[in-house]
């Protein structure tokens, strides 16, 4: 089956800046694909790439099997829902979301409907009428939304569009996002630096990190399976262990990571110590409602816990024994 | 940490810092004092001056002592309609829409170039280009261009080097534009008027395209439109506001000029020089306020219909 993105080798520079540095990427047919990584990663330059505000200095793009290098935006199939939104606010949110649909010259009374529907779609059904500026920043974020999928895209490309709304309406937002994907069946490609809403939407995700892909995978595997350091430390909160604690419980001489919710903490020495199982000193507690995250040092190291609220209560300085399942402890790619 | 810091500091000294108090907690009267010598000035000088320029315009002359009969009439703004005065207001209309037009076609690119692509050193050069012109003198300006388009010119002198006299002077034989040379021709008032009003049109619409954000271009072309449909759609009506105010400059500044005309140009008269003669020889004060009532109701009416077709929504 042809992959609905495809980059070969793609560069993209900025001065000395490698903003996108030989990425290949492969993003299938009706698939939710996350892009993440800290700010400056490049993944959105990629999606820049895909949308064709930029072109790429060396490398091949394809969107669904056409080469897409030199190709202006307006003549790619493909839409955009921007981290600000970008709504004309001389426009009412009609005409916004017909706007698409107006420059492919399609007449009045047919855009007019469909631009209804897809607000009917995005549950603003009676919005029409309003200007930008009179909605709410979540309304707009829809409004967006409808502008990009009342044209039918083949790619949907979405740049951070949860970023400016609270967490209630993000989580929300997840959701219908999710729905809707699934609803339309249109390949979604979805930048982020919030690790939670990749893992919770995508399909697959790509990390980023200085201009290259360190990881691609489903989203258990990238939070249980880290590849390397940088990926343990930006997905989730794992535990990143140094070599020498990796090589003293089991593991080679290798970074390992080892996420906070695979230990067991207990306040009695466990039977017959193995490997896995280690004494420890809780330096602090944080509570954070359904969990308590527990901070507590062993063998020079410092490690987090996370434990259900309705374990017993713990005092910085209790005296403490930490054991995991051995295969927790993964091993990374980097060495020493 | 040395000593503890107060949590409330002493008041200031002397009076500035007690006025500085006293002031901050009185915002109103702080707004007043601001405001009141500007009002006074603005109120008073200005649009004092203004009514009564326009209240003159109801008196009218008598003919016989060429004294003014203080007395409520509209026989002046009747000799204004006259044919020979009418004419000068119909010269000066048409004169200053096509200068509107011309500059504004002129300005769009160069104002396009620096508000979306001129950065650092280009920006500066972009408003050192626009701004020099107008820090030199004007008239300096207007007698230049005048031996620029005189007869024995550089601009004939280049017409003929590059075998091209014919054309001038096709231009200059089209009637009621052109004449003798393009110093005693409208085209000639034209040019130098477009020159010398150029970069109040610039300027604004530099400031209006500067403030179209980036982002909405890009969700244009995203959207497919192309370059000419973003710019009919996005970037045109959002910059409306600012085209509108450059083009209130250079239209109004062409209804008011008596110099240009009067340098470069036919010797028939515009409504400036028609003010300058009727309040100055003919000492005809009423005839010269009637005349500049007419710049503000076009003004007016100009600003009236952009409004109603939805020029300044997007402000």
């Amino acid at each position: 089956m042809t992959a609905a993105v495809l980059f070969q080798n793609v560069s993209r520079h900025f001065g000395r800046i490698r903003a996108v540095d030989g990425v290949d990427l492969e993003v299938a047919a009706g698939e939710f694909f996350a892009m993440l990584g800290p700010s400056g990663s490049g993944k959105t330059t990629c999606l820049r790439l895909i949308a064709g505000f930029e072109q790429p200095d060396t490398g091949h793009i394809e969107i669904f099997g056409e080469t897409a290098e030199g190709i202006p935006p307006y003549r790619r199939n493909v839409n955009t829902v921007f981290q600000d939104y970008a709504l004309f606010p001389h426009l009412s949110v009609l005409d916004n979301v017909a706007y698409g649909l107006r420059m492919r010259g399609i007449d009045k009374a047919a855009r007019r409907r469909e631009a209804a529907e897809a607000l009917a779609l995005v549950k603003l059904p009676d919005y029409g009428g309003r200007r930008p500026a009179q909605l709410s920043g979540g309304q707009r974020q829809r409004v967006a939304l409808a502008r990009a999928i009342v044209n039918k895209p083949r790619v949907l490309l979405l740049d951070e569009p949860l970023g400016a709304l609270d967490l209630k309406l993000r989580e929300q937002m997840q959701e219908e996002l999710k729905a809707l994907q699934q609803a339309l069946g249109i390949t979604f490609v979805f930048v982020t630096h919030d690790q939670g809403e990749a893992l919770s939407m995508a399909d697959r995700v790509a990390v980023f990190n200085e201009g290259r892909i360190v990881q691609v995978g489903a989203p258990a595997e990238i939070y249980r399976r880290p590849r390397t350091r940088f990926v343990a430390d930006f997905v989730g909160s794992s535990n990143v262990l140094p070599p020498e604690f990796t090589e003293r419980h089991g593991g080679g001489r290798r970074w390992s990571s080892l996420r906070p919710e695979a230990i067991v903490i207990a306040t009695a020495a466990p039977e017959g110590s193995g490997p896995g199982s280690l004494a420890a000193t809780v330096l602090a507690t944080y509570y954070h409602g359904a969990t308590t995250r527990i901070v507590a040092e062993a063998e020079m190291t410092r490690l987090n816990v996370l434990v259900p609220a309705s374990a017993g209560l713990l005092r910085p300085g209790d005296r403490v024994w930490l054991t995991w399942q051995p295969d927790d402890l993964h091993a990374m790619e980097d060495h020493a | 940490m040395s000593a503890a810091a107060e949590a409330i500091r002493p008041p200031r000294d002397g009076t500035l810092g007690r006025l500085s108090d006293f002031l901050w907690r009185r915002p109103g009267l702080f707004l007043l004092l601001m405001l009141t010598p500007p009002l006074l000035w603005l109120g008073i000088i200005y649009v004092g001056s203004l009514f009564a320029l326009l209240l003159q315009s109801f008196f009218s002359i008598d003919e016989f002592s060429g004294l003014i009969r203080h007395e409520f009439t509209l026989k002046t703004y009747a000799e204004l309609l006259r044919p020979s005065n009418f004419d000068i207001i119909v010269r000066t209309v048409s004169m200053a829409a096509v200068v509107t037009l011309a500059a504004g076609v002129i300005a769009l690119p160069i104002a396009y170039y620096a508000a979306r692509y001129a950065r650092g050193r280009w920006k500066a050069a972009f408003y050192l280009a626009v701004m020099l012109p107008l820090w030199s003198s004007y008239l300096v300006k207007v007698y230049a261009w005048k031996l620029i388009l005189a007869k024995e010119g550089i601009l004939n002198w280049l017409f003929a080097k590059l075998h091209l006299t014919w054309a001038l002077e096709a231009l200059l034989a089209i009637p009621v534009i052109g004449g003798n040379s393009l110093s005693v021709s409208y085209i000639g008032t034209f040019l130098v008027f477009v020159y010398v009003w150029l970069p109040f049109m610039i300027l604004p619409m530099q400031a209006a395209l500067e403030r179209v954000p980036g982002n909405l271009i890009e969700a244009s072309a995203d959207l497919g439109a192309g370059t000419g449909q973003t710019f009919r759609h996005v970037v045109f009506p959002l910059a409306l506001p600012g085209i509108i105010a450059g083009s209130i400059f250079t239209f109004s500044l062409t209804l008011g000029d008596y110099i240009i005309p009067q340098i470069v140009g036919s010797s028939r008269l515009f409504i400036g020089q028609a003010v300058y003669a009727h309040q100055g020889t003919a000492g005809n004060i009423p005839l010269a306020a009637a005349f500049t009532v007419v710049p503000i109701v076009i003004m007016g009416f100009y600003l009236w219909v952009a409004k109603r077709q939805g020029a300044f929504d997007a402000l």
